[in-house]
């Protein structure tokens, strides 16, 4: 994963609420074997409505709960190849806020008003070492978790980091595994 | 959102423990990395995990406590290799999967086999799904498993890779959530309608962040199936997880399974149970006897209201959007909706016990001439076990198809889709714009409801229907 700093930038408007992952990325794309290419068919659908526009600018700002329903990883890998390294919402989906932060696509819990505000900006700088989005001459904080941020800001491998963990993982199985059930029956 | 910790009361003492807490601290390896007991792994969301693991030259580390299937692109007509699927890019993930899990030593129970179905059917019909246990799966219906007192949550690919790798997770614990039930659930009234109901009133994102605890008499009166299918919604409400403390009835249910310990450990399992006192984050109270059975006229779950209501004024602009997709009129009856097809089948109502409810309302009545239906069990196991019974015959000489297992049209990564524009009453989990084929509409409903607009060609009040 690549470190990530500051993302800086136009941005793009998504006026919507719910944003399920069904509609970032429909499932007919879901059957590919590799990771990368999902950028052109996000938001499939949604993309031949008359009126859709969406540029791949650096930020994505949205409505409340976005990335809510299937744990499709793909999402925020269409999201990120088609061109958005961070986004902005007053809320996100556990799961989906869980895998951006594996994919080093910076989700950006704001409040509603801030939202609305950043939604009227042209463009905007997110500091993730200063934990601000600065827009308008403005400054407003968001929060993320602090480990969550130490490995964003470094590009850290979380299997790497876990592994320097092993003995810990060893001593648990030792000790305290709980017996089975055995699946290699 | 889970990864804001936020404020938690630390219990007072250990005597004062939820069930979340105690299954927490019994897999924490270190601060925020929790030991995975069980990982199911299906087709879609596994492939680039196993290459990256491949890339980086890393194993799995427990293969015995990693199980797979092939459940999202398996076509329901019977197919019994991966050779067999006529989709090019079904038949390689598939595949993909085989030879993965060959690779890595990972059992497998694919296309064909006798114990291959949805993931989150055959977990606990093996009995590899037990009380205390913590469970992922790259499936966001991995709540499934909570059913039985565990605590089993969706996870991305990056996390299949990571529990793969290191048969744990980076995982801040998140906040807890009671929903304490209260009266019974009122005759024709199910386990589907009940979640359904919760979820119109806590919202789409009213778990976002929590762990679920379902408790209370209406709760410990339902089946294991009926549990199962609290569980598996809970991710419509946005929660992590949803779990059910195990009781006499889980017992009863993991007893004499292939995997299940013999015996049981009552002892430890009978202490799976929140304590007296113990602290919740957010708690909310429902009366069970309030709801009626549920459909929904949107295109999320909590879009859903009572079988006697119309479909209500839109409320935003989220609400209007929803009714044109659906092509709904405010105000229109929910039983003068009309329906094209009928879905019974998904992780959330496939399972024997849906199955027998379904088949007793439609046995000797006929579907009607307008729609066609099909019922597709969650497992191959599931469905030896209703073609045993006979429902198999109940339903098609009602004029049902009879599929074989598989997620099916719940999500339609296979064969089995809607049209654009056909309208569905489905007993599956979602009824986002498209989720069951491009321009479809779907209404969630229970398996009873579903089998009574089967026969009636609409929405019925099952609790008059004669």
């Amino acid at each position: 994963m690549n470190a990530v700093t500051k993302i800086r930038g136009p941005i793009s408007v998504l006026r919507r609420s719910d944003v399920d992952t069904d509609q970032i990325i429909p499932k007919q794309f879901l059957k590919r074997v590799e990771r990368s290419g999902f950028g052109e068919f996000l938001f499939y659908d949604w993309a031949k409505e008359p009126g859709w526009d969406l540029d791949p600018n650096p930020i994505l700002v949205a409505g409340r709960n976005f990335g809510c329903g299937s744990s499709r990883e793909h999402a925020p890998w269409a999201l990120e190849d088609f061109g958005f390294k961070a986004l902005v919402a007053p809320s996100f989906a556990d799961i989906f806020y869980s895998n951006c932060t594996k994919v080093g696509l910076l989700p950006v819990p704001l409040a509603e008003e801030e939202v609305e505000a950043l939604m009227g900006a042209v463009e905007a700088e997110i500091d993730l070492e200063a934990q601000v989005v600065r827009f308008d001459g403005r400054e407003v904080a968001f929060e993320i978790d602090a480990e969550i941020r130490r490995r964003l800001l470094n590009g850290l491998d979380d299997i790497g980091v876990t592994l320097l963990a092993a003995d810990a993982i060893e001593a648990y199985e030792r000790d305290r595994e709980r017996e089975g059930p055995v699946t290699t029956l | 959102m889970s990864t804001q910790s936020g404020e938690r009361a630390v219990p007072a003492s250990p005597s004062s423990q939820s069930l979340f807490d105690k299954i927490w601290r019994a897999h924490e390896v270190a601060d925020s990395l929790i030991y995975i007991d069980l990982h199911l792994v299906h087709e879609v969301t596994s492939p680039q995990a196993f290459e990256a693991l491949r890339l980086a030259g890393r194993t799995v580390r427990r293969p015995d406590r990693t199980l797979a299937t092939a459940d999202h692109n398996v076509p329901t007509d019977g197919s019994r290799v991966a050779a067999q699927i006529a989709d090019h890019l079904s038949r390689v993930q598939v595949e993909t999967l085989e030879r993965n899990c060959e690779e890595f030593g990972v059992p497998v129970h694919s296309i064909g086999a006798a114990r291959q179905g949805i993931v989150h059917v055959i977990g606990p019909e093996m009995g590899v799904t037990q009380p205390g246990m913590t469970i992922v799966c790259g499936d966001s219906h991995t709540s499934t498993h909570g059913a039985f007192g565990a605590l089993a949550f969706g996870i991305g690919t990056s996390e299949v890779e990571h529990v793969l790798a290191t048969q744990t997770l980076q995982q801040r614990k998140p906040r807890s959530m009671r929903i304490l039930y209260s009266g019974e659930l009122g005759y024709g009234v199910s386990a589907k309608d009940l979640i359904l109901g919760t979820i119109g009133r806590i919202g789409v994102e009213g778990g976002v962040g929590h762990v679920i605890e379902y408790a209370g008499p209406p709760i410990e009166a339902l089946s294991m199936e009926g549990r199962m299918t609290v569980c598996n919604m809970t991710i419509e409400g946005g929660g992590r997880a949803g779990m059910i403390a195990p009781d006499e009835t889980t017992f009863e249910w993991v007893e004499g399974r292939e995997a299940a310990p013999d015996p049981l450990p009552l002892d430890e399992w009978r202490g799976l149970r929140t304590d007296e006192g113990a602290h919740f984050d957010t708690e909310v109270v429902i009366d069970a006897s309030a709801i009626s059975p549920q459909v929904t006229w949107g295109t999320t779950p909590s879009m859903v209201c009572d079988v006697t209501a119309a479909v209500p004024e839109p409320a935003s602009e989220g609400d209007e959007r929803a009714l044109d997709y659906m092509a709904l009129e405010a105000g229109t009856p929910i039983q003068d909706i009309h329906l094209d097809r009928i879905f019974i089948g998904s992780c959330t109502n496939s399972r024997i016990g849906d199955l027998r409810e379904a088949a007793e309302l439609v046995r000797g009545r006929k579907v009607a001439s307008t729609l066609s239906a099909m019922v597709v069990p969650g497992s191959q196991q599931v469905a030896a076990q209703a073609e045993k019974e006979g429902l198999d015959e109940v339903f098609r000489s009602a004029g049902f198809d009879w599929r074989s297992a598989g997620c099916s049209m719940c999500l339609g990564m296979n064969p089995d889709t809607l049209a654009p524009g056909e309208r569905c009453a489905s007993t599956s989990n979602r009824n986002f714009e498209g989720r069951q084929g491009r321009g479809g509409r779907t209404h969630l409903v229970s398996p009873k409801m579903a089998a009574a607009a089967a026969v009636e060609g609409r929405f019925v009040d099952i609790r008059e229907w004669e």
